[in-house]
């Protein structure tokens, strides 16, 4: 027997199932427990940039909209820097910027609102150009391992085709999944789909 | 050659051999719910590798107090216990200062949620929910009851066993993960549907949290051990920054 490597192995995942409003959103469970539920501003009030407001839904595979669903967004400010120490610029992130938020969909429509700023392009991996893109972590009954993908923005068709990831996905029809589309001067409609025609690209982070 | 940090650079892989398949068909929700095709694969990106952080201002001194934190005529009812453990990496490193949240049913097995309608009554000193960071040492602890097994709609004749909800963040958006804590000796556990779609015993032990009788408090209450397995990072040994400058 050689010797043995010693790491540990990851926890396994498990659906954060029909409650998870218990836990991360207790307002919309229905009662106020805790004085401040996390992730609801998303830039702070000294963000710059472009106040944008992007509306969906996350359909199953026969295309009704999930209505138990949970979002968290993940994204770099309007500069492009990420507001976390790994960020090498992190430093000049507007005070009070957290890039993170925590949406539910509405129990009745399954419409999820996500209110922030349009971040900026981001350093990619050897020198590479990340478009603009909001990191998207989707977690419901019935979903296993929570799923990772991205919202870029339609109007950035320059940026995208140099993006690395965007350009790893073969089938070109694909990667439209991804693209929030422009709805008016500030708001986006971008819908997740699930399962079936027109799947939205997932990663594996 | 820079200094091993683990608390830096990119991620190790995801182990997909022992997390859930997304389609798997004895857990019916999952069958519309799981995307059909492949997941792409990306190298980390500074969009993977960083995260949100939360700072101990963000949380109220009872937050990790079920028993006491929505205690409205007295104390929740039920069998009281500690739920304790570390958060650490696949390094085996501990992971400091990260958000544990948890939400659970109370001690008949009944949700505070207005959707649930089972028909065990709510429990009028108990919300059902938690959250903490862990310290320096990745330790974290809760205190609570210990939550009831509930019937759900999947065969027509299907219990969860007792289950509290776990929801944890790590140092990077990559690192996120959302499980399920479940007690030892629980028969309900080999017969669950949700649990039996990790497909690796080893995996499905790892969620098992055993009775922890010295972390207890005699006359009060038992506890319940959980060390929650985060993934690690590459250390960075002849490797340039990913991001390149
Ligand atoms: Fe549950």
């Amino acid at each position: 027997m050689p010797q043995n490597l010693n790491y540990l192995r990851e926890t396994a995942s498990q659906t954060a199932g029909p409650y998870v409003h218990i836990g991360l959103a207790p307002g919309a469970a229905g009662f106020e427990l805790f004085e401040k539920e996390l992730g609801q501003d998303i830039v702070g009030p000294n963000a710059k940039g472009e106040r944008i407001t992007i509306t969906g839904r996350v359909l199953d595979g026969t295309g009704s909209p999930v209505r138990d669903v949970l979002l968290e967004t993940w994204q770099a400010n309007a500069a492009g820097i990420y507001a976390h120490d790994e960020d090498p610029r992190h430093s000049e992130v507007e005070a009070g910027f957290s890039g993170w938020g925590r949406v539910i969909s509405d129990f009745n429509s399954g419409e999820f609102v996500i209110n922030t700023i349009k971040p900026g392009a981001t350093p990619g991996r050897n020198g590479a150009t990340q478009a603009p893109h909001i990191n998207l972590w989707i977690v419901a009954r019935g979903i296993n391992v929570g799923l990772n993908t991205r919202i870029y923005f339609e109007e950035d068709s320059d940026a995208h085709a140099s993006d690395p990831t965007i350009n790893l996905i073969e089938q070109l029809h694909r990667r439209d999944t991804l693209l929030a589309k422009k709805t008016g001067e500030n708001t986006y409609q971008f819908d997740v789909v699930l399962q079936g025609e027109n799947e939205t690209v997932f990663f594996d982070v | 050659m820079t200094k091993k940090n683990t608390h830096t650079g990119e991620f190790y892989q995801r182990d997909r051999y022992m997390h859930p398949p997304a389609y798997a068909e004895i857990y019916k929700t999952s069958v519309p719910r799981s995307p059909k095709q492949a997941l792409i694969s990306i190298e980390n990106s500074l969009s993977e590798i960083t995260g949100p952080t939360f700072g101990h201002n963000d949380l109220g001194e009872l937050d990790n107090d079920l028993i006491k934190n929505y205690a409205q005529t007295g104390d929740a009812i039920g069998e009281r216990i500690i739920v304790h453990g570390r958060v650490l990496d696949e390094n085996g490193r501990p992971v400091p200062n990260t958000l544990v949240e948890i939400w659970q049913a109370n001690a008949g097995g009944r949700y505070r949620h207005k959707k649930d309608m089972y028909l065990a009554p709510i429990d009028p000193n108990f919300g059902g929910c938690g959250r903490t960071m862990t310290d320096e040492d990745g330790y974290y602890f809760f205190r609570t009851v210990k939550p009831g097994a509930y019937p759900w709609r999947n065969w027509v004749n299907s219990w969860r066993p007792a289950h509290i909800h776990v929801s944890v963040f790590g140092t990077a958006f990559a690192q996120r993960l959302i499980t399920q804590l479940y007690f030892e000796g629980d028969p309900l556990i080999k017969k669950c549907a949700i649990v039996n779609t990790i497909p690796d015993q080893d995996a499905i032990d790892g969620l098992i949290a055993p009775l922890d009788m010295n972390a207890g408090v005699p006359l009060d209450c038992l506890a319940y051990k959980f060390d929650i397995v985060l993934r690690g990072r590459r250390s960075t040994l002849f490797e340039n920054r990913l991001e390149g400058n």
